[in-house]
């Protein structure tokens, strides 16, 4: 793993995440969503988190993003910009395909030209050059995953949060979508934190799969994922390894029946 | 064309396809591309999800397809209009034929006075709608933004809503005397209500994935007013423009009837003098101009908004 002196302090963590806890509402009827939660994900690093219902794993990301306060512990990016992809694509319908990905460039204050050049050559990474004028509502779900991927990559972060953004997709998408994901992680040499309850897809894509027990949210186990990239999420590594990871996650969610 | 062959006829998205199998050189940087592993299953799959278009058929019988109930309908009110007339329940000089008023309102659209009187209620439709509608967006706009005016005049303007507009104006005329100015404070009264309300309704159902979008991507500000809650707002507001539209003509034609400026010949004070001058054909006649003006204005309205709705993919075709 290189090391890459990206704010020159002291380590290659990008994400450093230390006995973070968050607490939603406050006396009796206080919520623990995450408690004492501990992670340190690595410059470059694609990394999983896994875990049934209730188990805080889409509030952890919203606190590296930045869309909720920790309640208690400590949280550090170090002013790295963060994006962040929904199980919707969440394209503005009064945009063209274009449009959108432009959008986090107009706020960053590009010029028009600019612009449009910059989002072409992001529909080319997501291969969707040939859709820039077309409107989100006319692309297929897949697609519109994949726009709002290239919006992602807009904003110019160094770490791409993504919340279950297959979750709603057919399995054949999907599963070209890992290959493109994987692929473009690759070659943007991105960082990734990616939130899901489907133990394979993790296995499928993670460097790392973290485990997450529910209610509250704590990291149960942190399994490196070592087999060999390209991976396929058919095969007997990839299976093998996710049925050793379910049967950690059953016994999770069977600890919570009466 | 594409180099596949097509099941089917993607008519919208034939560009597309030429694209993305690198027949064109796009906007990318270099205009030959390199076949990249997986390349195909991703344009393929693209290719096979997406919806052909259907074809809508021909713009003649499209056109006679939406028409024809309508033509019926005034068949319709017209035949039941001469069977009351030839019934013989009122003499002819009060409840004239359908023939006998549409040879009036023929020649009533010939004059060049009838076209003054239209563009002077025109003109003061429109200006009292533009008024209404800068007046109810700065209203809308100041009361979703800060909670307590929101809770003090949010259930008001709802309140006002239902008010008839004609009762606003003996108050019109005590405080502006029988003049535009009375005319104006009824029809901005009675529309600026609908016009908030929807830029409220617009603003407070912003998805919330919308906004938290927009707070990912660092919006605050102005600059996520301008990018996303206006727009994210446009088509409750164009409802909004539209209920407010509705609401100012009839305040408009109540105040035509009710308040005579001296010296104007709006529809209005035309419509009045035929009453006094007990000429039923005349009257009719101005019933169906302020009936084809108010249908014709309804409609750019709801152009606008299927359009709206088609371009954001609300319309499900």
């Amino acid at each position: 793993m290189s090391i890459l002196e990206t704010t020159g302090v002291r380590t290659e963590s990008v994400v450093r995440i230390e006995n973070v806890s968050k607490t939603y509402g406050s006396g009796s009827n206080a919520l623990l969503a995450l408690d004492r939660v501990s992670l340190d994900v690595q410059q470059g690093e694609f990394v999983c988190l896994l875990g049934a219902s209730g188990c805080g794993k889409s509030t952890l990301l919203s606190l590296v993003a930045g869309l909720d306060q920790i309640s208690s512990g400590s949280l550090d990016t170090g002013d790295r910009k963060v994006a962040l992809m929904f199980q919707e694509a969440a394209l503005f319908p009064w945009l063209s395909v274009s449009g959108n990905v432009e959008l986090p460039l107009r706020l960053q204050g590009l010029g028009k030209a600019e612009r449009r050049k910059r989002a072409g050559e992001l529909l080319e990474v997501v291969r969707l050059s040939g859709f820039a004028d077309k409107r989100p509502h006319e692309l297929s779900g897949g697609m519109r995953q994949r726009v709002a991927l290239a919006r992602a990559l807009a904003q110019n972060a160094d770490i791409l949060l993504m919340d279950e953004p297959f979750g709603a997709l057919d399995a054949m998408t999907r599963d070209i979508l890992h290959d493109e994901l994987e692929r473009i992680w690759r070659e943007q040499n991105l960082t990734v934190l990616f939130v899901t309850h489907n133990v394979r897809e993790a296995v499928r894509l993670g460097d790392r799969v973290i485990l997450l027990s529910s209610r509250p949210g704590r990291v149960i186990e942190d399994f490196a994922i070592k087999h060999p990239r390209p991976r396929r999420i058919d095969s007997p590594e990839v299976s093998g390894q996710a049925a050793e990871i379910t049967d950690r996650l059953r016994a999770e969610v069977a600890r919570h029946a009466n | 064309m594409p180099t596949e062959p097509a099941p089917m006829k993607y008519a919208g998205t034939r560009a597309g396809l030429e694209g993305a199998l690198g027949a064109e050189g796009g906007p990318g940087p270099e205009p030959q591309k390199i076949k990249k592993p997986g390349y195909d299953e991703v344009s393929g799959l693209d290719a096979l999800e997406l919806t052909p278009k259907h074809d809508k058929g021909n713009i003649g019988l499209r056109i006679w397809k939406s028409a024809w109930p309508k033509l019926l309908a005034i068949l319709i009110v017209v035949l039941a209009w001469e069977a009351a007339y030839l019934s013989g329940w009122k003499p002819s000089y009060v409840f004239p034929s359908p023939v006998d008023t549409f040879k009036v309102l023929g020649d009533l659209v010939t004059t060049a006075d009838f076209w003054d009187g239209v563009r002077l209620t025109m003109t003061r439709a429109i200006t009292g709608f533009a008024l209404a509608v800068a007046i109810g967006t700065v209203i809308g706009a100041a009361v979703s933004r800060f909670a307590p005016l929101r809770a003090a005049i949010g259930s008001l303007i709802t309140g006002l809503q239902t008010m008839p507009s004609i009762m606003w104006f003996p108050l019109a005329i005590l405080l502006f005397q029988l003049g535009e100015k009375a005319i104006m404070f009824v029809v901005i009264i009675g529309a600026a209500p609908s016009v908030a309300n929807g830029l409220i309704s617009g603003i407070d159902y912003v998805p919330r994935t919308w906004l938290r979008v927009g707070q990912v991507m660092g919006m605050s500000g102005f600059a996520r007013y301008r990018h996303l809650i206006l727009p994210a707002s446009l088509p409750s507001f164009v409802s909004g423009l539209k209920q407010g539209w509705a609401f100012s003509w009839r305040s408009l034609m109540a105040g035509e009837l009710l308040v005579i400026v001296p010296g104007t010949i709006s529809v209005g004070v035309r419509m009045q003098n035929a009453r006094d001058l007990s000429d039923t054909p005349l009257v009719i006649s101005y019933i169906l101009v302020v009936l084809v003006i108010g249908i014709v204005i309804d409609q750019l309205f709801n152009l606008a908004d299927s359009a709206l709705r088609k371009r954001w993919g609300l319309t499900g075709g």
